[in-house]
């Protein structure tokens, strides 16, 4: 009985190590699989993944309208204040007034690319996007206004 | 040496010229030298000191770029197999990165902490260096290309590499760190303990060949390897080789002696510059060593792979130069080696002596019984 489990050690364990040799054997004879990007090197045909979360971005359609009804739940949702977001009275063709938004301020030195605002929306107005080259020589820089000048709210986007 | 080649005939020479380089052997080369020597210096101390000086020179001009390629070696296997590119920034495909990184090691400050013990921590890397490269003196690199054919080889080795011990300990303590002194502790509690085993899977070789004597060791695999002749049991010992030889030059899984994480850098820690260049250079001498006598003892040595009397095929094989067949075994049992590195998680203390005195010492004492026992009966073959 001892000697059963003595030798039982010794075989399982033998197995295992072999196992682990054989993957270290595997990757070393398929350099396919390596996973280093030579990044500014392929800079021009360097691909991250989808779900990469480089920065904040507000999509504009081919009108310059985008799908941001300025009702602040990024802002709250926002842990360390990153959005600031300016709202204005503006009169419809119809008479009414509605709230419009101003300016979506985006601080990018204080996000942590949390990814809560893009959660948080409920019109899908904000996303993530994948570029991640943000380096600048002046902190002031980075402080972005979102949506661009003179877009408008689309059609339907409540 | 162009005095000697002025009484041969060119015209003979050049004919000759394919069977020569076939056929060559070391011996001629050394001998020449050795006539030459004595011719110009006398039969006596001068001569002698002087093929010790050009032995000397051609073991560091042959150690050197060893040392460079092995690490170089090192850090590309380590990158494949951990799915990175490795270095490949200096030099086609990164080739010259360890050359710049000695470049490095050059110009930096070589500390001596003022605490420490400043003799013995100034000696200690000397030690450590020297004894790794005095192991290499019974070696056969190739077809009578041995610096020493002493009759009692393996035993020098085996007693010459746990002298490397001295030089660790003599590190640990004298650096006045905790984590030196820890370090050197347990590396001394791992050689000794593995020494068993290291010895014991060389003595069943042993029982087989009947000799101490390399030349002899590498001679009686000339119809086979030692590893295919001598069944199972020589399966064991080799395997039991390895391990412990990978212990015994304190390499991970074994590295509890340097084990980053817990020691910085173990027995190393306070030393810096050329000093710390020579533990390098020592760790990669040391792996060059056990794999070269792995190599001899149980792959051959320089033997070419041979097979009984199949006469045709040994030809064949013969015709590959002894000096590849010796390398390309040791880069193999290196490679083994480093992959062990890049796989296996380390060991505990506890687990480490479990290993040797549970595992590796009974088996390799029950393996010995059986190597004697195919040696007594002649099964082997």
């Amino acid at each position: 009985m001892f000697l059963k489990d003595y030798f039982g050690v010794i075989f399982k364990s033998a197995k295992s190590l072999l196992k682990g040799m054989k993957l270290t054997g595997y990757y070393f004879t398929h350099p396919k699989e390596i996973l280093t990007e030579q990044y500014p090197d392929n800079r021009a045909t360097l691909k991250m993944a989808d779900r990469f979360r480089g920065e904040v971005v507000m999509p504009h359609d081919e009108n310059n309208e985008h799908r941001c009804t300025g009702c602040q739940a990024c802002e709250i949702a926002c842990p360390n204040g990153t959005i600031k977001i300016i709202t204005k009275q503006e009169v419809q063709a119809d008479g009414k007034k509605k709230k419009r938004i101003d300016t979506f301020v985006y601080h990018l030195d204080l996000c942590t690319m949390c990814n809560l605002c893009v959660v948080a929306c409920p019109s899908d107005a904000i996303i993530m996007s994948n570029d991640f080259e943000h380096s600048v020589y002046d902190k002031k820089t980075l402080k972005k206004v979102l949506n661009k000048p003179d877009s408008k709210l689309m059609e339907g986007v409540e | 040496m162009v005095d000697l080649l002025k009484g041969y005939n060119v015209e003979k020479l050049k004919s000759e010229n394919l069977r020569l380089l076939l056929t060559y052997s070391f011996a001629s080369l050394s001998s020449h030298i050795h006539a030459w020597l004595i011719s110009s210096m006398g039969d006596g101390m001068a001569a002698l000191v002087s093929e010790m000086l050009i032995v000397g020179i051609c073991l560091i001009a042959f150690l050197v770029p060893l040392c460079f390629f092995l690490g170089y070696m090192e850090r590309k296997v380590a990158a494949f197999m951990q799915l990175r590119l490795g270095p490949n920034r200096v030099g086609p495909k990164g080739s010259l990165q360890i050359v710049a990184d000695t470049v490095k090691l050059l110009f930096k400050e070589g500390l001596t902490p003022t605490a420490s013990d400043k003799f013995l921590f100034n000696l200690a890397p000397i030690i450590v260096v020297v004894t790794s490269m005095l192991v290499m003196a019974p070696i056969a690199f190739a077809k009578d290309l041995q610096i020493w054919d002493l009759s009692i080889g393996v035993l020098y080795v085996t007693s010459i590499s746990s002298i490397a011990v001295i030089g660790i300990l003599m590190a640990g303590w004298s650096s006045y760190n905790k984590y030196s002194l820890l370090g050197a502790m347990r590396s001394g509690a791992q050689i000794v303990s593995y020494e068993l085993s290291i010895g014991l899977s060389i003595l069943s070789v042993i029982v087989l060949t009947g000799s101490l004597k390399m030349s002899d060791i590498v001679m009686s695999q000339s119809n086979g390897w030692w590893i295919f002749k001598g069944h199972l049991p020589m399966w064991i010992s080799f395997v039991i080789f390895i391990i412990a030889s990978t212990a015994e030059i304190n390499r991970a899984p074994f590295d509890l002696t340097e084990a980053e994480q817990e020691l910085t850098a173990g027995f190393h820690t306070e030393y810096s510059g050329m000093k710390f260049a020579m533990f390098l250079l020592s760790e990669y001498i040391n792996l060059f060593v056990v794999s070269a006598i792995a190599a001899t003892l149980f792959l051959g040595g320089w033997m070419p792979f041979h097979i009984g009397h199949w006469e045709l095929f040994n030809h064949i094989m013969d015709f590959i130069p002894s000096s590849i067949w010796f390398m390309g075994k040791t880069l193999f049992i290196i490679f083994i080696i480093m992959q062990f590195r890049w796989t296996f998680p380390r060991l505990r203390v506890d687990q480490l002596l479990t290993l040797e005195w549970k595992y590796l010492l009974p088996i390799s004492m029950v393996n010995i019984l059986l190597a004697t026992l195919i040696a007594i009966m002649g099964w082997h073959f």
